[in-house]
Order: structure tokens, then C-alpha cells, then sequence
């Protein structure tokens, strides 16, 4: 028989740890990757990749239907959303704060730090908050949102090119975890987290967000974009070697394919399950392209998908 | 792995002869490591440098080619690890898999489903591939009754999957023409597979499960016969061992030319899984990661569009956006005094606007600018749709010749280039459009009026 010797990466870098939650909390940890996804034959992946739910501080108003009637009621209500969410299965919970968007309820720091205090007072996960992505007004919510939640050790988004200053400044003053977002660019990605970490935050508290483009729509830059990351902090390079968090529902679900039931061509399939599959094909393909969290809106899709990194995991 | 100069002229006669039109073997040898010479134009050269200058020049994942009177999978010949240092060729097929013991209505109907699969996207057409027929009932009679079903109906390229080299031989009678994959030579019938392969010039699938050095030894074993075609199946059926086993097989081709596991690989993603979603995920891993022929066992549209968008999307080249042309295009029947709506040339965009034009059932010209490819938000990120970029291709498309209005559609996610745009074009009257192309159609029933 031939002898067959599989060539192995000699990776130098490592895939920095960073940990939520704790104090009484669940803490959850993400990260620590010294190998490819999965790749367990040449290092190790200590951590589990994690899901986190979508929750929004009020009902949402471009979901499809079936997505909607999936939560059912607790849509009006984020604190009972939150636990629906956990019983789900979901990790971690990622709140958003789309009422305080300026054109939209443009609500403000004490309306934020409420809906805050709910979802942490309904759950015992850890919580990733993410602001209307409007720059000003992510500085105002988020810094109040980063005070109430002192000593819960929460994920603060989206820290951008924009305002990372402000929201590192409160990172760092309450020993939160930023969330930082590029779009689809690697130099920039590692730029953002040097800027970021150069204000004083930990190098072990930041996330970075590559930005994602949903199955059709995109998919294949993020996933590409996503590897090169990896790649570069396996290889040594600190700076891109901080854990990776994919939004995953919002993308999938605005695409028509998976909310539009009637008037598309039969070769599309039952519209329940396209749906899914689209939310699920796109986690699972950023999952191997190096995802650490990836941020679901159906329940259904959490199951699955749970089910899947437990296949991974092996 | 391609050959230096330096490799090359070791193999040479080394006399200077210039009968190649070079000055010297090693200059010869030079234009030959750049493709930009043929060996044969050297007469001296021995036979043995020929077999190994040849082997050396194989690509290290052969191309595998299934199928003969129609359509045809052709895989393998894959160059990198990653879609971004280069870019994936070969897109894996689709195959869906037909079990001899279902009844031959079911046989029929499945197949009827599989050829007339087609689905849009991007102007490009999406179709699954074949077949692999499953020889489950064990018995020759069934298996060649849905050889003949699936034959006679679909010209698409077959796996023919049995254990038994005489049922195998008895379907290969009826169907070597059409080149169909022979699955699968094991340990303990590699001889009588191969056998049947070169018989009947088909390619074969080598199955070991038993770890790389078992499968190994198998294609040695038919490869020594002479069969040259193979693909292979290590047997990883999970999520992990699948990403794991054919990494380190496009690994050790790739990086250590190892030639004995350089061939395109066959997987099942429905083995072993509890639902359709989890099969599609599955399947989805493997056009990620290094499948060349992908056998479905579930056929659920709502799994095999995503699926065909995932693979189209993987598998375009990373350094080129699909694009189309800028011009003006009519969608339906406009008229004079249809609606003029702007996008970007980036394919996707292009094609998600002007079908949203055409079911919303309201006839519109479409202008594409040139963004070199960029969806809308990029472009105008980017720089490369702004209002002075709109008003140019206004102008240098003629638009004005198609309308007898002058108000143009804008994409409600650059709502910012209104004001400007209409300093650039005096005279007309921008319209802010919805975000998402989904709403085209009831916005221009509920806004258009002729003015
Ligand atoms: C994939 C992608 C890329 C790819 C390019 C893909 C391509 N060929 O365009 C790459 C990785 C190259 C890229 C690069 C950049 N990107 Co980019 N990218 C994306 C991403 C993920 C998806 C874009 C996409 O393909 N959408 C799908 C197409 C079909 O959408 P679309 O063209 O907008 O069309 C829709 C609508 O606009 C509408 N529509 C279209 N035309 C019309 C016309 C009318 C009349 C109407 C009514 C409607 C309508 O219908 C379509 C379907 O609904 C988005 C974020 C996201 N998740 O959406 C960021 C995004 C667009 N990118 C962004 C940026 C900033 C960039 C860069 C500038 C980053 C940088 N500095 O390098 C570069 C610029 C490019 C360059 N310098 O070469 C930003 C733009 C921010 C902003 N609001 O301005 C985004 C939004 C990400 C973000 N949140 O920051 N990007
Ligand atoms: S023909 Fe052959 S031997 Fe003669 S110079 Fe060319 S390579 Fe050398």
C-alpha cells in the first residue's frame, strides 16, 4: 500500500479569545482557533462557533410573515422575545436598537437603557447591542446603553470608521466588547481593529464584523474576504486575528428570495423552506469560511444550525 | 506542478542542434516551462524524457469527463486551496441519485423532475446534472429496467452505482456511449472494475473508506490496468471527516503533486443526514469544500435553487464581477412615455431591477451606467455612481431618443444624489425610487404619471 503523508500547515497565529458575559451571568467564550475550520488534524478549535438570536426593540416591520408568525406574540415585547429566544437555543442574544434610527421612532439614551435592562433582567445569556448604524446616534445610545449594563460584560455595536473613538472610549470604560465593522476589505478590517486598539481597548476585546452579504447577494465576497482574514491571523498577523461575527439573518431575510411567497417561479420551491435553507446556507458557508458567531432570526434555523456545529465540533 | 527550465533541460539531449528553432536545449527548455513551446518540435528526444515530461506537465487534479451523448460533467483540474488566489474552474455537478428498487412510474417521474429543472438567475440559466442510479434491490433485472428508464427519457450523464461487476458489465452494454461513471472499484474487486472501465472506456470511481493509504492503493491497483479517469470516494460521509479528508486531498495534489489521489472526488451529502435542510447543508459544504460530483438524495427545489446559487456564486471569478453592457434597455414594451429608471452594469443589480420591471407588469426603459461591475451601493461607495457619472451616461446613451418626459428613476439607496443630479441634468425632474427592487412595480403604479 503507498504510503500516504498529508501535508500540514504549520500555523503561528492564534485566533484571540474573547469572552462575554459572566458576574453572575452565563459567560460564553469565542475564538482561540489555531487551525482552519475544522481542521482539527493540524491544531485546535477550543471553542464551539456560537448563534446568536436577533431581537429588536420593537416589532419588526419588514419581516416576512412566516418568519413573524414563527416568534408569534413575544414580537412586541423584547424581554419576552429574549427568553423565547434562549429557550430556542440561542447563545447570545443580539439586541437591536432600530427605534432609536432617526427616521424612525428616533428614540433615545433612557428608551435604550430600558430595553436594555429588560433583556438582561429576562435572560441569563450574554448580549451583543447593536445601534440604529447611524453614527451620532449610535454614540448616544450605545454610551448609555454601555453605563446601565456595567459589569455584564456585553458586545457594543457597530463601532465603524465613524465613531469608533466614542464607543471604544465606552468599551473601555465599562469592560465591554466592541463590535467592529468594515465592509467587505481586509486592510480596512485589520486598520479599524489597530485604530481601535490603539484608543486603549484590549486587543481581546474586540469582534470584528467583515460585513455580509446574504446567499446570491454577495455571499461569496464576505466568504472570500473572510478567509483571507483567517488566513492572515493564523499566519501570525495579531491584527486580523480577532473573532469573527457574521449578521446573518438580516441579510438572508431581506432578500426576496426568502420572503416572497407568490409570484416567483415554481423552480423556487416551498417558500417556508427556501426561506430557511437560504438563512442556514448562508451561516453555514460563512461557519466554514471562519465565522465565530453568526446572528440567526429564525428559530427554526437555530435548531439546524445547532445541530450542524454539533456535526463540526465532531 | 509545472516544470522549471532548468527541470526540463536535465531531460534534453543537451547537443545544441537548433533543429527546434532555438539556439540551445536550454533555451528550448525555457520557452517550454512558459507553455510557449511544444516538445515534439525537439526530434532527439528520448522516450523515456518524453513519459516523464509529460507526466510532469499534468495539471495535478486530472479533468475527469462524464457523459457522452449530451451534456457532460467535466471536473477536476482545480489550481488552488482558495477561490480568492485565483479562482475555482470546474463548478461540481449536481447528480440526483434514482434507487432501482422504486417503482418505474416514480423512476420516471423523478427523472422527468430532474431534466426539466431550470431556474433564472442572472440571465443565466441553472439545471441540474444527472443521475447516479443505485443498484439497492441487488438484482440485475431492476437495475437495468431503471438504466432504461432514466436512458430513455434524459441524455444527461449517469453514475451507475453497484457492487456487482457482472450487474455493472450487463448496464454498461446498454449505456458506454454515454460515458458513465463506473462507481466503484473497492479493495477487493479493483481488478475486475478496471477491467470493465477499460472495456468500455468509461471513468471510474474508487471507493476507500479505510483512510488515504487504502484508497491510494486502490487507484494504484486500476491505474496500473491502464484506466486513467478516476474519481474518488474516501468514504467521508460527516460534516468534519468531509471537510477534513477532502481538504487533505486537494491538499497532497495540489502541494505535494501527489498523484495517486490527483482526481476530482465524488460525495453523498444525503448519507447520513435527518432532514432536507441539513442534506443542503451538507451539499453546500462540499461545493465550498472540494466536491466534484455531488449525489442529492433529496429533490426539493427549495433546496436545489439555493444550492445552484451558492455553487454560481463560489464559483465566479473573484477578480470580475459579472457585468452587463451600459446602453438603454427597453423592459416589456415601453413606450414614449414609459418610466426611465438608472442602475449600475453589475450583473446581479442589473438583473434583479429589470426582472422586477417585468413581473411588476410596468413597460420601463433602463439605463445601466458603467460601475465596472459594482452593485449600487458599492459603486456610489466607490465612486463610480455619482450624479456626474448618471448625467454622462445620460448623454452618451442617448436617452432623451427613447422618452418624450425627462424624469428619471433613481435607487432609493442613493437618495442622496437627487439635488445634485438635477443641477447636472437642467431641465429634468429626479424621481427617488424604493430601496429594494421587490417594490419597482407597485411604485410605479402608485407615482408614474406621464408628465
Ligand atoms: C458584495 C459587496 C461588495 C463587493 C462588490 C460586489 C459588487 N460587484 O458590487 C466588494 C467586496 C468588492 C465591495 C467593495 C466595496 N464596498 Co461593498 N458591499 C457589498 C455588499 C455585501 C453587497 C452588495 C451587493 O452585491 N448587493 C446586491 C445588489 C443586487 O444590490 P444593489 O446593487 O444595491 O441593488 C438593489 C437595490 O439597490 C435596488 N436597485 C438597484 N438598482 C435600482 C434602480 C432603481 C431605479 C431602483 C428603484 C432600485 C434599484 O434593487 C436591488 C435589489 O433590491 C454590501 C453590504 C450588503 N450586505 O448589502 C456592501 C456595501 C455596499 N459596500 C460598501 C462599501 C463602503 C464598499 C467599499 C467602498 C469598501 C472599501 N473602502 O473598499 C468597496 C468599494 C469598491 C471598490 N473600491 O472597488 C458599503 C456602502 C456603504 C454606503 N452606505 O455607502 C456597503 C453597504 C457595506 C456597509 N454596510 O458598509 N463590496
Ligand atoms: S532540437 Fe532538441 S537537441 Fe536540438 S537544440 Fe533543440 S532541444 Fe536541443
Amino acid at each position: 500500500m503507498p504510503q500516504v503523508e498529508v501535508p500540514q500547515e504549520k500555523w503561528t497565529g492564534k485566533v484571540r479569545e474573547v469572552t462575554l458575559g459572566g458576574n453572575g451571568r452565563k459567560s460564553v467564550v469565542v475564538g482561540g482557533e489555531t487551525t482552519l475550520p475544522f481542521l482539527r488534524f493540524e491544531g485546535s478549535i477550543p471553542h464551539r462557533p456560537l448563534i446568536a438570536v436577533e431581537i429588536q426593540d420593537r416589532e419588526p416591520r419588514d419581516w416576512p410573515l412566516n418568519l413573524k408568525a414563527a416568534w408569534g406574540d413575544v414580537l412586541k415585547d423584547p424581554g419576552a422575545w429574549a427568553r423565547k429566544a434562549m429557550e430556542a437555543g440561542a447563545d447570545l442574544i443580539a439586541l437591536y436598537l432600530k427605534s432609536a434610527h432617526p427616521e424612525e421612532e428616533n428614540t433615545g439614551a433612557a428608551e435604550a437603557q430600558a430595553t436594555v435592562g429588560k433583556v438582561l433582567s429576562a435572560v441569563d445569556i450574554p448580549l451583543i447591542v447593536l445601534g440604529p448604524e447611524v453614527a451620532d446616534k449610535d454614540n448616544e445610545v450605545l454610551v448609555a446603553v454601555a453605563d446601565v449594563a456595567r459589569g455584564e460584560h456585553i458586545a457594543l455595536g457597530f463601532c465603524v470608521e465613524k465613531n469608533y473613538r466614542t464607543i471604544t472610549a465606552a468599551c473601555i470604560a465599562n469592560n465591554h466588547v466592541a463590535v467592529a465593522k468594515t465592509p467587505i476589505e481586509i486592510n480596512l478590517a485589520k486598520q479599524l481593529n489597530v485604530l481601535i486598539s490603539d484608543v486603549g481597548l484590549s486587543s481581546d476585546s474586540i469582534i470584528m464584523d467583515p460585513t455580509t452579504g446574504a446567499l446570491g447577494y454577495g455571499l461569496e465576497y464576505t466568504y472570500s474576504v473572510m478567509e483571507r482574514l483567517r488566513l492572515a491571523g493564523l499566519q501570525g498577523d495579531g491584527m486580523t486575528a480577532m473573532p469573527m461575527f457574521c449578521t446573518v439573518g438580516q441579510e438572508a431575510w431581506r432578500q426576496k428570495e426568502a420572503k416572497v411567497a407568490e409570484g416567483v417561479p415554481e423552480a423556487w420551491g416551498d417558500n417556508q423552506l427556501r426561506g430557511l435553507i437560504w438563512e442556514e446556507l448562508t451561516a453555514s458557508s460563512l461557519i466554514m469560511a471562519g465565522a465565530d458567531i453568526v446572528v440567526l432570526r429564525h428559530p427554526r434555523s437555530v435548531e439546524v444550525m445547532r445541530a450542524t456545529i454539533d456535526k463540526l465540533m465532531g | 506542478m509545472a516544470l522549471t527550465g532548468i527541470e526540463i533541460y536535465k531531460h534534453l539531449p543537451k547537443t545544441n542542434c537548433k533543429a527546434c528553432g532555438f539556439p540551445t536545449c536550454l533555451a528550448f527548455a525555457m520557452k517550454l516551462a512558459q507553455k510557449g513551446a511544444e516538445l515534439s518540435a525537439c526530434p532527439d528526444v528520448s522516450e523515456e524524457a518524453k513519459q516523464a515530461l509529460d507526466a510532469a506537465s499534468r495539471p495535478p487534479i486530472r479533468l475527469v469527463s462524464i457523459g457522452g451523448n449530451g451534456k457532460k460533467i467535466e471536473v477536476g483540474n482545480e489550481v488552488v486551496m482558495f477561490r480568492h488566489e485565483k479562482t475555482f474552474y470546474h463548478a461540481p455537478g449536481f447528480v440526483v441519485r434514482i434507487k432501482d428498487s422504486d417503482p418505474a412510474e416514480a423512476i420516471s417521474k423523478r427523472v422527468k423532475e430532474v431534466t426539466n429543472y431550470k431556474v433564472e438567475r442572472v440571465g443565466m440559466e441553472l439545471n441540474l446534472d444527472g443521475f447516479a442510479i443505485d443498484n439497492v434491490s441487488a438484482n440485475e433485472a431492476a437495475f437495468l429496467k431503471a438504466v432504461e428508464v432514466v436512458s430513455s427519457q434524459s441524455t444527461l450523464p449517469l453514475v451507475l452505482m453497484s457492487q456487482d461487476p457482472a450487474v455493472m458489465e450487463a448496464a454498461l452494454k446498454k449505456t458506454a456511449s454515454a460515458k458513465p461513471l463506473i462507481y466503484a472499484a473497492k479493495e477487493d474487486n479493483a481488478q475486475v472494475m478496471a477491467e470493465l472501465a477499460r472495456k468500455y472506456q468509461c471513468p471510474l470511481a474508487v471507493y476507500g473508506p479505510g483512510g488515504l493509504d487504502q484508497l491510494a492503493g486502490v487507484v494504484e491497483e486500476v491505474t496500473n490496468t491502464g484506466v486513467e479517469d478516476v474519481v474518488l470516494d474516501p468514504g467521508a460521509r460527516g460534516f468534519a471527516e468531509s471537510v477534513t479528508t477532502l481538504t487533505q486531498l486537494r491538499r497532497l495534489a495540489l502541494k505535494k503533486n501527489f498523484r495517486l489521489l490527483g482526481y476530482p472526488i465524488i460525495t453523498f451529502p444525503g448519507e447520513g443526514v435527518t432532514s432536507v435542510e441539513e442534506e443542503a447543508l451538507m451539499a453546500g459544504q462540499q461545493v465550498a469544500k472540494y466536491g466534484g460530483i455531488i449525489v442529492l438524495d433529496h429533490l426539493e427545489p427549495a433546496m436545489v435553487y439555493p444550492l445552484l446559487t451558492l455553487r454560481m456564486g463560489l464559483y465566479t471569478d473573484p477578480q470580475k464581477p459579472i457585468q452587463v453592457s451600459s446602453a438603454v434597455y427597453p423592459i416589456g414594451e415601453p413606450k414614449a412615455t414609459s418610466p426611465l429608471l438608472v442602475t449600475t452594469n453589475f450583473s446581479l443589480t442589473y438583473f434583479s431591477v429589470a426582472g422586477e420591471i417585468e413581473s411588476g407588469g410596468f413597460p420601463s426603459w433602463l439605463l445601466v451606467v458603467d460601475t465596472e461591475g459594482l452593485s449600487v451601493l458599492t459603486a456610489w461607495a466607490a465612486g463610480k455612481f455619482d450624479a456626474e457619472k448618471i448625467a454622462k451616461a445620460v448623454n452618451a446613451q442617448n436617452a432623451v431618443e427613447h422618452i418624450e418626459h425627462r424624469s428619471l428613476v433613481i435607487p432609493g439607496n442613493v437618495a442622496v444624489l437627487r439635488g445634485e443630479l438635477e443641477e447636472e441634468l437642467s431641465g429634468w425632474k429626479i424621481v427617488v425610487g424604493p430601496r429594494d427592487a421587490v417594490d419597482i412595480g407597485s411604485f410605479l403604479r402608485q407615482n408614474w404619471k406621464v408628465n
